[in-house]
């Protein structure tokens, strides 16, 4: 069997003496989609944020346990090298104010000076929107500032920013909860298109959303990873009581 | 309606309407001395302004004519020397505030801001007759772009570190997560983001000192001729209207008239400048 694209070990993650994540263990494969879930402040994003090692800018945020990326322990990398290699898109999007729409799917090779030719860029830039299904919607404005767009649209650039840096992880922290049904439509779309191509962890609330895009979901509770298990499965026949409860709604 | 809540009605807008008229008033009389001031400059020095009023030195007494050559020159000389050793300093310093806010060299720096606002210029000029005209020598353009530097220091790290502040948590993330090191996110988008803010706040601390004579008085000196050389004595704008204004010669006062006319000029345009930076550049999170 291939190897796995990650594989988090015994995995703790603390706020100063609040223990966040407690002794999570996952394996995930390449071209996966697992789905996080679980109720609010339940660790998915802090959980999320150790994978790329945001979790460490917090003062005071501490980790245990391991985390590998396709063997190699992330904590031995550069946090640089690793954040080129797992992307992340946040729960609100962020394109950069001071760059254009062009500037904004370029902003991983701009900024860390990574130098292209006009033609390489032009083709990252139309790839990865047209991947984040925004291609149509902006090809005559490119040279307009990224804030210029509307909320789903900025989102989806934020996802085109993320693909253009071809990572072998995404990460997608409730990536439509800002935005409205339309938008959330779109968004979900088009992470059924990634899926072929990306090895996706998407942190989300909605429980049709993770049922429509994930292959597994993991159930989160009180920092425990509860269940991981196919999507089907999870739904259909939950092992744990608690995941029980909660995709039948008895605790939010 | 109760008749007795009509009549608390009626008192309500009289109270609000006697109010108004009195915040008027005392607006008025604010802006009168301002419009005056600047009315009876324009009057004053608007005679003055020719050709050869920006072009010509000054003639010696009983010679008609003559201009400001080498004060302007100097004005703008020592006020870009100044500019160019405050902005790094005071900047950088700006940076490290909104960075570390709470750190002890953060406290440091803020009370050594505050203490700097309340010098007295004068006192400046002093300091840097000491720290750099004794040692050298001679007076200098360049101790005199020093006093002007530590002047402008206060008001560009407070309004730098305003805007720095203000530079959202989620858009430096979005910078970290593309593998985008500390250092390179704070200059390619840190800084970017805040050009607008910081730009006016370096122009706003130049027009600032641009007609402070204090400073200057044991330090550029003055010259009567044009000079380059800004380690030797150099004329300016201010000075140069400091010495003509108590100078008995009617032709003298004339010329005083049109340089503050000029350095008038001078600053307006930069606070023009500055709102348009931020009209044109600033950012929204
Ligand atoms: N910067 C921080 N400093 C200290 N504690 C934090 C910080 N961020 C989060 N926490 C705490 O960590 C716990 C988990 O938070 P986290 O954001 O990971 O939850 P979550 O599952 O993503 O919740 P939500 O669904 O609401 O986004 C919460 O109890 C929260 O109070
Ligand atoms: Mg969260």
């Amino acid at each position: 069997m291939e190897r796995p694209i990650l594989e988090v070990k015994h995995f703790h993650a603390w706020f100063g003496t609040h223990e966040v994540v407690k002794n999570v263990n996952l394996t995930l494969h390449r071209n996966e989609v697992v789905a996080v879930m679980g109720p609010s402040g339940c660790g998915k994003t802090t959980f999320l944020r150790c994978i790329n090692r945001m979790h460490e800018l917090t003062p005071e945020a501490r980790t245990e346990g391991q985390i590998l990326l396709e063997g190699e322990d992330i904590y031995r990398m550069s946090p640089i090298m690793l954040r080129l290699r797992v992307g992340m898109v946040f729960q609100r999007p962020n394109p950069f104010p001071h760059m254009t729409i062009y500037e904004n799917v370029l902003a991983g090779y701009l900024l860390n000076n990574i130098k292209l030719s006009r033609s390489d860029k032009d083709a990252i830039v139309e790839d990865a929107l047209r991947k984040a299904a925004l291609w149509e919607e902006v090809k005559n404005n490119l040279k307009k500032k990224g804030t210029f767009l509307s909320g789903g649209q900025q989102q989806r650039l934020c996802i085109a920013r993320a693909i253009a840096m071809k990572p072998d992880l995404l990460l997608l922290d409730e990536p439509t909860s800002a935005l409205d049904p339309i938008s959330t439509a779109g968004i979900e779309e088009l992470l059924q298109e990634l899926k072929k191509n990306y090895t996706l962890i998407i942190v989300t609330h909605n429980m049709q959303q993770a049922a429509r895009v994930s292959d597994e979901t993991a159930f989160f509770y009180m920092g425990e990873l509860v269940e991981f298990a196919p999507t089907r499965q999870l739904f259909t026949a939950p092992k744990d009581q608690r995941t029980q409860n909660y995709i039948t709604g008895r605790f939010s | 309606m109760h008749l007795n809540s009509i009549k608390h009605i009626r008192r309500r807008q009289l109270i609000s309407a006697s109010i108004r008229g009195i915040v008027l008033f005392f607006t008025v009389l604010t802006l009168l001395p301002l419009v005056y001031i600047l009315i009876y400059i324009i009057k004053q020095g608007i005679g003055a302004i020719n050709w050869s009023f920006f072009v010509q030195l000054p003639r010696p007494v009983g010679e008609a004519g003559g201009g400001i050559a080498n004060a302007l020159v100097g004005s703008v000389l020592i006020v870009c020397v100044a500019t160019l050793m405050a902005v790094p300093i005071g900047i950088s310093s700006a940076l490290y505030l909104s960075e570390h806010p709470q750190g002890r060299l953060a406290n440091v720096i803020r009370f050594c801001v505050e203490v700097l606002t309340g010098i007295p210029s004068i006192v400046v000029g002093i300091v840097a007759y000491d720290w750099l005209v004794k040692p050298m020598g001679s007076f200098s353009a360049f101790s005199g772009s020093v006093a002007l530097a530590i002047m402008m220091l206060p008001i560009m790290i407070r309004s730098a570190e305003e805007t720095l502040k203000r530079f959202p948590t989620h858009l430096r993330e979005a910078s970290l997560a593309l593998g985008v090191p500390y250092y390179k996110t704070i200059m390619k988008v840190l800084l970017p983001c805040s050009l607008s803010g910081v730009l006016s706040g370096i122009i706003l601390s130049v027009a600032r000192i641009v007609g402070e004579t204090a400073p200057l008085l044991f330090t550029a000196f003055g010259n009567p001729y044009l000079s380059f050389h800004i380690f030797h004595p150099m004329h300016s704008l201010p000075l140069l209207i400091y010495n003509y204004a108590i100078s008995p010669y009617d032709s003298w006062h004339q010329l005083a008239w049109g340089a503050a006319l000029v350095l008038l000029c001078w600053i307006l345009l930069l606070n023009i400048l500055t709102r348009m930076i931020i009209r044109k550049w600033s950012v929204r999170y």
